[in-house]
């Protein structure tokens, strides 16, 4: 670490890091594969998009391990987060997911863009399209009173296993902790395969059709943070049975637990949005 | 602001500079997480960005120089220039320079901060943008537009010329180095709104920062909650182009408009993220030089507040002529005028700060002062335009270029400007002698004005921008255009051989304070430049009012 014995104050001085720079490079990487795959672009006669996108994958995921493992030993054995560094984790945190949100604006955006203005006069094209109705005519819709409905439960139910997993920690009641985390990872996984088997009887695609389009960008993205969150809640209990985690001292669960909130909160928007009010609560389902 | 009496820098521990956390070599620069020294490689990189950026506008200007095309083969080889001109400029030479350099040097310094509050995350920020800057660069060398190279859809990337007009690989290199670019600024900003909030010295209350961190707080506000927006239209322009999708495709229901309203969500609060810091420096610059405090502190600093919280709604005055509603148009005009509030609160306030002050006219206040005339002209052609009337013959021709070049080429530019000659001292720790400054601002307030300023008689005459031949009636104000440009172009020759003379050959030490008694922010009291670790014991505020 950083001069301990030369400052005078709480922050922690990080040390210089190969971290930001590996996960720049293979941040470039993946992007570049990305194009050549979708372009079926070739080096020299051979088609390494995949490969170089691959390679740029792997070296997102190595830096992403090798960078949080730092942090943890810094927190954990180096005893650098101080109070005021936790305040800049919890500030830092905040904001990320600030950010999140402001990402699923443009998706609401566009949902909100094509379901309310389906045919203005200005817009004959899209009004021959979509006949002026939403769903668009010839679009038949998921009964939201169905599996999304099953969906919005597990992930509410979800919320609460969260926060008895939060509270058994603060009392330092370790098989309550691991207990609520197997709980809500499970929950999590369930919603994940719902929403797989959901899609697979979408009678309508993600190509060539707005209602697909704006439906599974929107709740794509989310099922993506909902893997993402069910990720992280794994690291979380991983760490717990690792003998991470103190009642005083357990930001990264804390973390993870608000990103499960966000990604909860988020579906109740797509719940009552998407499903139930662009079908007109179900109406539009059967041809309606 | 009085600080500075109760702080020793002296006091520091000898033992900080020999230490193991000064790294040195490839380690330091390619792992680095001290923010003065990301923010020089932030620096660097916006210094390149002008090279390459400002070498395609002298392009472009060569082109126009007389009716005729004398450069580019057609039409798309210069769309490509001007395309890649205003993607490098914004995000990879102001952006980078004002937020990523001067906010990573100064924001620490001035709060009394011993760092970024996440220093390996600010590394990642760098790197990101580094990234991007490759990705558009390699966009040139890709296929476009059938047969021709490179992005030439406007720095907007509107759909459908952005999607069926350029099938091409070009188009997706853009739009993936827009979201590198843009998840760097994104952490960049978690990293500046933590530091500002978490990190000031006792003392240092937010009604006491300086108006430079306060214009960096703001901007990383506006980075924040604008960019994911634009990250998301980008993303449905990705799939639109490849896989299917219809979101900007009436024929599947979509909306090309819908592609301008994301855009411009994120597009105007962008223009309030390029001047907002400038006007910080200049502030500090103004008040230094007049040797007074800033006039009207708390207007100053909320002035910005509200030009970031009005800048958020009334983004569709760049669309007055895409078929809004006259409704929506009314609005937008409203709207976009209140912003000329809060503008003039600021204008007003430098002048005020001027006023009865001891003003010393060194390089950056001859800077600062022609930022303040440049940008009120900017500001006013700019009341002009928001008027959808108006706006319906002026939208999309040369009106609207010499409006915007007055706000960001002379305005974001000459505060960049500004700034590195006020702080150049301080991060060098050798003098750039005055003469070198105040002839560069001349060759450059000069030239600025006689390349910007016909264009508005060009725009009121009907020339259309993106266009790389014309009748001859435009033919005598593309050529004063032309050559204000070389001028201007002579000028940032001059600037980099006057910044090597000063830095290899000159080396006059600048001291702690080369600006004198005018100069009270915490800066000002370090060595120059400052010890790798500064603030090992931190200052204490105790000095009080404005």
């Amino acid at each position: 670490m950083a001069d301990a014995h030369a400052k005078h104050h709480d922050y922690h001085l990080v040390d210089p890091s190969p971290w930001p720079l590996v996960g720049a490079i293979s941040a470039f990487l993946g992007a570049v594969g990305a194009i050549m795959w979708m372009h079926s672009l070739s080096i020299g006669g051979m088609r390494c998009g995949p490969y170089i996108a691959g390679v740029g994958a792997i070296g997102i995921i190595y830096t992403m391990i090798s960078w949080w493992s730092d942090v943890i030993h810094e927190a954990q054995d180096l005893h650098l987060h101080t109070r005021v560094v936790q305040l800049h984790h919890r500030y830092g945190m905040m904001m990320f997911i600030a950010s999140e949100v402001m990402f699923f604006v443009a998706w609401f955006w566009a949902f909100f863009d094509s379901s309310l203005f389906t045919g203005d006069q200005i817009d004959y094209a899209r009004a021959a399209f979509t006949g002026g109705v939403w769903p668009p005519k010839g679009v038949e819709p998921f009964d939201p009173w169905h599996l999304p409905l099953l969906n919005t439960l597990i992930l509410l139910t979800s919320g609460t296993t969260v926060t008895w997993a939060h509270h058994a920690l603060l009392h330092d009641d370790r098989q309550g902790l691991k207990m609520g985390l197997w709980l809500t990872i499970l929950l999590g996984a369930t919603f994940t395969c719902v929403q797989a088997y959901e899609y697979s009887h979408a009678e309508f695609g993600f190509k060539g059709n707005i209602y697909g389009a704006t439906f599974f960008m929107a709740t794509g993205f989310h099922g993506f943070h909902v893997i993402i969150g069910t990720i992280f809640l794994i690291v979380c209990l991983l760490r717990a049975y690792r003998g991470d985690f103190t009642p005083k001292q357990h930001l990264g669960f804390e973390f993870a637990a608000w990103y499960w909130h966000f990604v909860d909160v988020v579906w109740l928007f797509l719940f009552a949005a998407i499903y139930v009010w662009g079908t007109g609560g179900g109406a539009a389902v059967h041809g309606g | 602001m009085a600080y500075g009496a109760a702080f020793n820098p002296h006091a520091e521990h000898p033992a900080s500079d020999s230490h193991a956390a000064h790294p040195t070599g490839l380690r330091r620069w390619l792992f680095s997480t001290n923010h003065k020294d990301i923010g020089t490689l932030y620096l660097a990189l916006a210094i390149v960005g002008m090279l390459i950026g400002g070498t395609f506008s002298i392009l472009m200007r060569i082109n126009l120089q007389s009716p005729g095309h004398h450069l580019f083969s057609d039409g798309q080889a210069y769309n490509v220039i001007v395309t890649g001109h205003g993607l490098i400029m914004i995000f990879f030479v102001i952006m980078p320079a004002l937020i990523g350099g001067f906010g990573n040097w100064f924001v620490p310094l001035m709060i009394g901060a011993p760092d970024m509050a996440f220093p390996r995350m600010n590394n990642l920020s760098f790197w990101f943008t580094a990234g991007g800057m490759c990705l558009l660069l390699l966009s040139t060398q890709m296929e476009g537009a059938p047969g021709a190279n490179g992005v030439g859809a406007g720095w907007t990337l509107y759909a459908p010329f952005s999607t069926l007009g350029h099938p091409g690989p070009a188009v997706d290199f853009g739009i993936l180095a827009l979201h590198t670019a843009g998840a760097g600024s994104i952490l960049g900003a978690i990293n500046f709104i933590t530091t500002i909030l978490n990190m000031r010295a006792p003392g240092m209350t937010l009604h006491r920062m300086p108006l430079f961190v306060w214009s960096e707080l703001v901007t990383a506000f506006l980075l924040l909650l604008s960019l994911p927006v634009l990250a998301g239209a980008i993303t449905m322009l990705l799939t639109d182009r490849n896989f299917g999708t219809t979101f900007y495709d009436p024929a599947g229901g979509g909306d090309p408009i819908l592609y301008q309203h994301l855009f411009w969500f994120f597009g105007h609060p962008e223009v309030y993220i390029m001047i907002l810091p400038a006007f910080g420096i200049v502030s500090q610059v103004i008040s230094t030089f007049s040797r007074k405090p800033i006039f009207g502190y708390l207007g100053m600093a909320y002035a910005m507040v509200s030009i970031a919280v009005i800048g958020f709604v009334v983004w569709a005055h760049h669309m007055f002529t895409a078929g809004l509603s006259l409704d929506t148009q009314r609005y937008f005009t409203a709207a976009t005028m209140v912003i000329a509030v809060p503008t003039g609160v600021k204008i007003f306030s430098w002048i005020a700060t001027m006023w009865g002050g001891s003003i010393r006219l060194h390089a950056p206040m001859l800077w600062a002062i022609g930022f303040l005339f440049l940008f009120t002209v900017g500001g006013v052609t700019g009341v002009v335009l928001a008027n959808a009337g108006v706006d319906h013959v002026l939208h999309n021709t040369y009106y609207v270029v010499a409006h915007f070049h007055y706000v960001l080429s002379l305005g974001a530019v000459f505060g960049i400007l500004c700034g590195w000659y006020y702080w150049f001292p301080k991060m060098t720790g050798y003098v750039i002698p005055d003469w070198m400054g105040k002839t560069h601002f001349w060759f450059a307030f000069i030239g600025s004005n006689v390349t910007f300023f016909p264009m508005h008689f060009l725009g009121l005459a009907g020339m259309p921008r993106h266009y790389f031949d014309y009748p001859d009636a435009y033919a005598h104000w593309h050529f004063v255009a032309s050559i204000g440009s070389y001028i201007f172009a002579a000028g940032m020759i001059f600037f980099f051989f006057a910044n090597l003379y000063a830095y290899f050959i000159r080396k006059q030490p600048a001291g702690n304070n080369p600006w004198g008694a005018g100069a009270t922010t915490l800066e000002w009291t370090l060595s120059s430049p400052p010890p790798f670790h500064q603030y090992e014991v931190l200052p204490r505020i105790t000095g009080g009012d404005h």
